[in-house]
């Protein structure tokens, strides 16, 4: 349970690494080998060593900076950062750290250069260095883009190496023996003569020392829990027996229960509000005005929950179309020049091969979807004159914390953010809202933590969705093949609503708009992606695999129309369009595992094909379906995706189911409609996903020809759903070209 | 009114109507029991009454008329139920909000239906949902789970 206790202890280790006694140890040299000549030209201090593992009278204390929603991101960290350091994972505690530039997410900004990833030209590849400079600069200390495995492989085992060999070097001054004569095993030091010295008492010597970081991290041979098919979570026992504490499960002996109503017109304010029979309901304490809406502070979650829906409030409507209708067509005449915002794919010449012949065209449609993590949004803060201190889970402390000084008018370094586990996020927690409203209730009761919990009905009124678009897709075949793709894509930019809304916009073209569809490796003679800004309507936000989850699907069912009309196979055509080496044999690897040109699969059954390569990771997918005479039944999955190395096999399997469920659970049956600039949607029975009934047997494998370690938290989403809806097509001939697809077929 | 939880008595003062998920969440610091949904549509709440699967969102304080059991109840790290173990083998959690009413509507299922068959399986655990997508893996620890509970 999550009382006092727990918190008293995690603040005071917080705060005990300078005052304590505590030692925190821990390095990356930012200097990577590269000409950036940026990176190597870094401010005082910037290559001060960072803290990663932190070792007190407590025992020793590994910080794990990124963000866990449920991918595993703490137990990765910490197998990593253990592996050098030569301690048991399972036994060592786990802190996420304070917010700190420091922790700032390199790779994370990668996939905004303006090259695909199959290109690994050294132009590239500076290209993508550069975008490790801005995260830095603004201590970009986010978690999302499946950049953790990337941005933290060599960074923590670095980390770990030099705690490791700095402790070594304390034991060796204290044994008048050489380093190089010394070993490690379990947080101890084995002196020559058997006997060992333990990593605490060694660690306040070791603190006075210089890290020692000229030793070069171990081989791959050695390692005793990276890529080992043992190594499991080292949090699971917790989760599966009720003791792990997420953020809605903390608790304070002295805490107050709250919940909100804010407009669900996002952005439009409150024009009145009656508060009167709210105010006598039992346990209410306080009805409290908030941007945009009204709190109350009670004595239970639940009482709050009643009271706040008995607030009589009148809304002023927000400054967005009104209908899913009227955004539909803001979306469709956003289609134009006026509107171009990039065009990062124009190989050979579509306007010629397109003006006449036998043209096939087709509109695309992509609905809103919330990300509704069963965890709904919630926030403790405490605010007193001096201090503001926050608990909540969430991928954006940095942020978190700075909105939270401005707000409360208290320096940065007087705000405290402790980030908590989530029980999920899919991108939901890269807002802050939920914090900032509580901060808002905590300010009229200073000194006393609120805790707020919104109502599932609010998490889907408040949810700043994936966005919609709408794409038309243009193309032809010859001689039996592909011949030209031109996709143009509508779509509002997330990165600027999103961005916009925690920091400033960001200039220039948004490649996220059209990620997923103009960057994939196909060779077609004459290939165009152009992405048009739409003007935003409901502001939108990142959803598990961004811009490639709706363009997965319009990009490859699109390119499956063109394969049928050609007469071509639809593995063998794209592996004849790919030209790249790594995905052509994910291609491969996914036809040998579904036995692609080997089994007949019967009658009323359709097999689909789909690949996307997202977040740098080629990924197929095949999808066998049948049409019973109840609908659709999806049967089988085959899932091969490249991600250089394999780190965690058992978690990368359980992603990657995860990714194939979302992604074909959303497809079936998942959207948001607007009516009155409100969801219509407003709790699972009308936004419901896949249910285990539905769920097919997925067999996956991993492959590792690619260059670099890749995250695999997103990959799996994309190509799901038009693997789906190609299966669709080969079972019934019916092509479906929106989401969801049970606007158009039943599934069983 | 007085509550059984887990093999306590605990004296609470709540009006009758106060959803049981609430008294145990916030005013006994029970908090295995997950909100998520608020209207018996995802099973995150799920405890047992009296051995049976029930929504605590939805069974109003007032209600209770038996010993509850939550997800700290049915076993502990040092002592797990068969079902968390099965489900620490299969390594089932992501994010792990939903699998406390997983488990425990695995749990009252393999109760009353020692040896299931795929369907049945299938049909049990569909009113638990999952957000991450954790189906493939809580089919086979509950497979596990069967055979290791019909063995003991």
């Amino acid at each position: 349970m999550g009382r006092i206790g727990n918190i008293a202890r995690r603040t005071f280790l917080i705060g005990s690494a300078a005052v304590a006694g505590g030692v925190a140890f821990g390095t990356y040299a930012y200097k990577k080998p590269t000409d950036n000549p940026l990176l190597d030209h870094l401010g005082d201090g910037e290559n001060a060593i960072t803290p990663y593992v932190r070792i007190d009278a407590e025992g020793i204390t590994l910080i794990t900076p990124r963000a866990d929603f449920g991918q595993g991101g703490y137990s990765t960290q910490a197998m990593l950062i253990a592996e050098e350091l030569d301690v048991d994972p399972n036994t060592v505690r786990l802190d996420p750290g304070p917010p700190s530039a420091a922790y700032y997410n390199g790779a994370v900004m990668e996939e905004a250069s303006p090259f695909p990833a199959y290109n690994t030209d050294p132009i590239a590849e500076r290209a993508r260095s550069f975008m490790h400079v801005p995260a830095k600069l603004l201590g970009l200390q986010i978690t999302g883009g499946s950049s953790t495995v990337p941005d933290t492989f060599v960074k923590l085992r670095s980390a770990g190496c030099v705690a490791r060999e700095t402790l070594k070097q304390a034991a060796a001054q204290m044994a008048g023996v050489e380093r190089s004569a010394l070993k490690t095993q379990n947080g101890q030091v084995i002196l020559p003569d058997g006997k060992t010295l333990g990593y605490v008492e060694l660690a306040p010597l070791a603190a006075t020392l210089d890290p020692v970081m000229d030793v070069p991290l171990r081989d791959e041979s050695t390692w005793k829990y990276i890529r080992k098919n043992t190594t499991k979570r080292v949090d699971m026992i917790a989760r599966c027996t009720g003791t792990f504490d997420y953020g809605i499960d903390l608790a304070f002996d002295d805490m107050v229960y709250a919940s909100v109503r804010a407009n669900p017109g996002i952005g439009g304010g409150v024009k009145s509000y009656d508060a009167n029979a709210a105010q006598s309901m039992r346990g209410v304490q306080k009805i409290v005005p908030i941007t945009s809406g009204v709190g109350v502070i009670a004595d239970n979650t639940w009482r709050a929950m009643q009271a706040v829906n008995a607030i009589d409030i009148t809304w002023d409507a927000p400054d967005y179309p009104a209908s899913s209708d009227e955004i539909w067509q803001v979306l469709e005449n956003a289609i134009s020049d006026e509107y171009q915002d990039t065009r990062n794919r124009d190989d050979g010449d579509v306007e010629t091969a397109l003006a006449d012949g036998d043209v096939l065209e087709a509109q695309y449609r992509i609905p809103f979807l919330a990300h509704a993590p069963l965890e709904p949004m919630n926030a403790i803060v405490k605010v007193s004159d001096d201090k503001c201190e926050i608990w909540t889970g969430t991928q954006i402390p940095g942020f978190v914390k700075d909105h939270a000084a401005k707000m409360t008018g208290l320096d940065a370094d007087q705000v405290f953010v402790y980030t908590q586990p989530m029980g999920g996020s899919f991108g939901r927690r890269l807002e802050d809202t939920y914090v900032l409203q509580t901060i808002e209730l905590a300010m009229a009761v200073k000194g006393t933590p609120v805790k707020m919990t919104w109502s599932r009905e609010e998490d889907f009124a408040h949810d700043y969705p994936r966005c919609a678009q709408v794409s038309r897709a243009r193309g032809k075949v010859a001689n039996g093949q592909v011949d030209s793709l031109d996709l143009s894509i509508a779509a509002p930019s997330t990165a600027a609503s999103w961005f916009g809304r925690i920091a400033m916009a960001p200039p220039g073209p948004d490649a996220s708009l059209v990620a997923g569809a103009w960057d994939q490796p196909f060779a077609i003679p004459n290939y165009r992606v152009t992405g048009y800004r739409a003007p935003e309507t409901v502001p939108v936000s990142s959803w598990r695999s961004v811009g490639a989850s709706g363009n997965g699907f319009l990009h490859d069912c699109f390119l499956d129309e063109l394969i049928h009309r050609a007469g071509a196979d639809p593995l063998m055509e794209r592996f004849r369009l790919c030209h790249h080496d790594v995905s052509r044999k994910v291609l491969e690897t996914v036809g040998e595992m579904c036995n692609w040109n080997g089994h007949a699969i019967g009658e009323n059954r359709g097999r689909g094909v789909a690949f996307t390569m997202a977040f740098s990771v080629p990924c197929a997918q095949v999808i066998e379906v049948t049409n019973t005479p109840d609908g659709i039944k999806i049967d089988n999955v085959w899932v091969a995706a490249d991600v250089g190395k394999v780190v965690e096999p058992i978690n990368l399997e359980a992603q990657i189911f995860g990714g194939v469920i979302f992604g074909l659970g959303h497809a079936m049956n998942c959207e948001l409609t607007y009516d009155n600039h409100v969801p219509d949607q407003t709790n699972y029975h009308n936004y419901e996903g896949m249910r285990l009934y539905q769920c097919p047997q997925i067999m996956v494998k991993a492959l590792e020809n690619g260059a670099k370690i890749r995250g695999i938290g997103e990959p799996g989403v994309p190509p799901a759903a038009p693997a789906l809806a190609n299966a669709i097509f080969a079972a019934t001939g019916q092509r479906i070209r929106e989401m969801p697809l049970n606007k158009h077929i039943n599934f069983v | 009114m007085k509550l059984n939880v887990n093999g306590n008595e605990h004296e609470v003062d709540v009006e009758p109507d106060m959803p049981l998920l609430w008294v145990l969440r916030d005013e006994l610091n029970i908090t295995g029991p997950k909100y998520g949904c608020g209207v018996a549509q995802c099973g995150a709440c799920t405890v047992h009454i009296d051995g049976m699967a029930v929504r605590s969102c939805q069974m109003a304080a007032g209600d209770v008329d038996g010993d509850i059991t939550t997800i700290e109840g049915l076993g502990t790290p040092n002592a797990m139920h068969a079902v968390q173990a099965a489900w620490v083998e299969h390594q089932v959690a992501q994010c792990g909000y939903c699998q406390s009413g997983q488990i425990m509507a695995a749990a009252s299922f393999l109760d009353v239906n020692p040896e299931p068959t795929d369907d049945q399986i299938d049909r049990a655990m569909s009113a638990n949902l999952c957000r991450c997508g954790t189906y493939p893996r809580i089919r086979a620890a509950i497979k596990t789970a069967a055979k290791n509970l019909s063995g003991a």
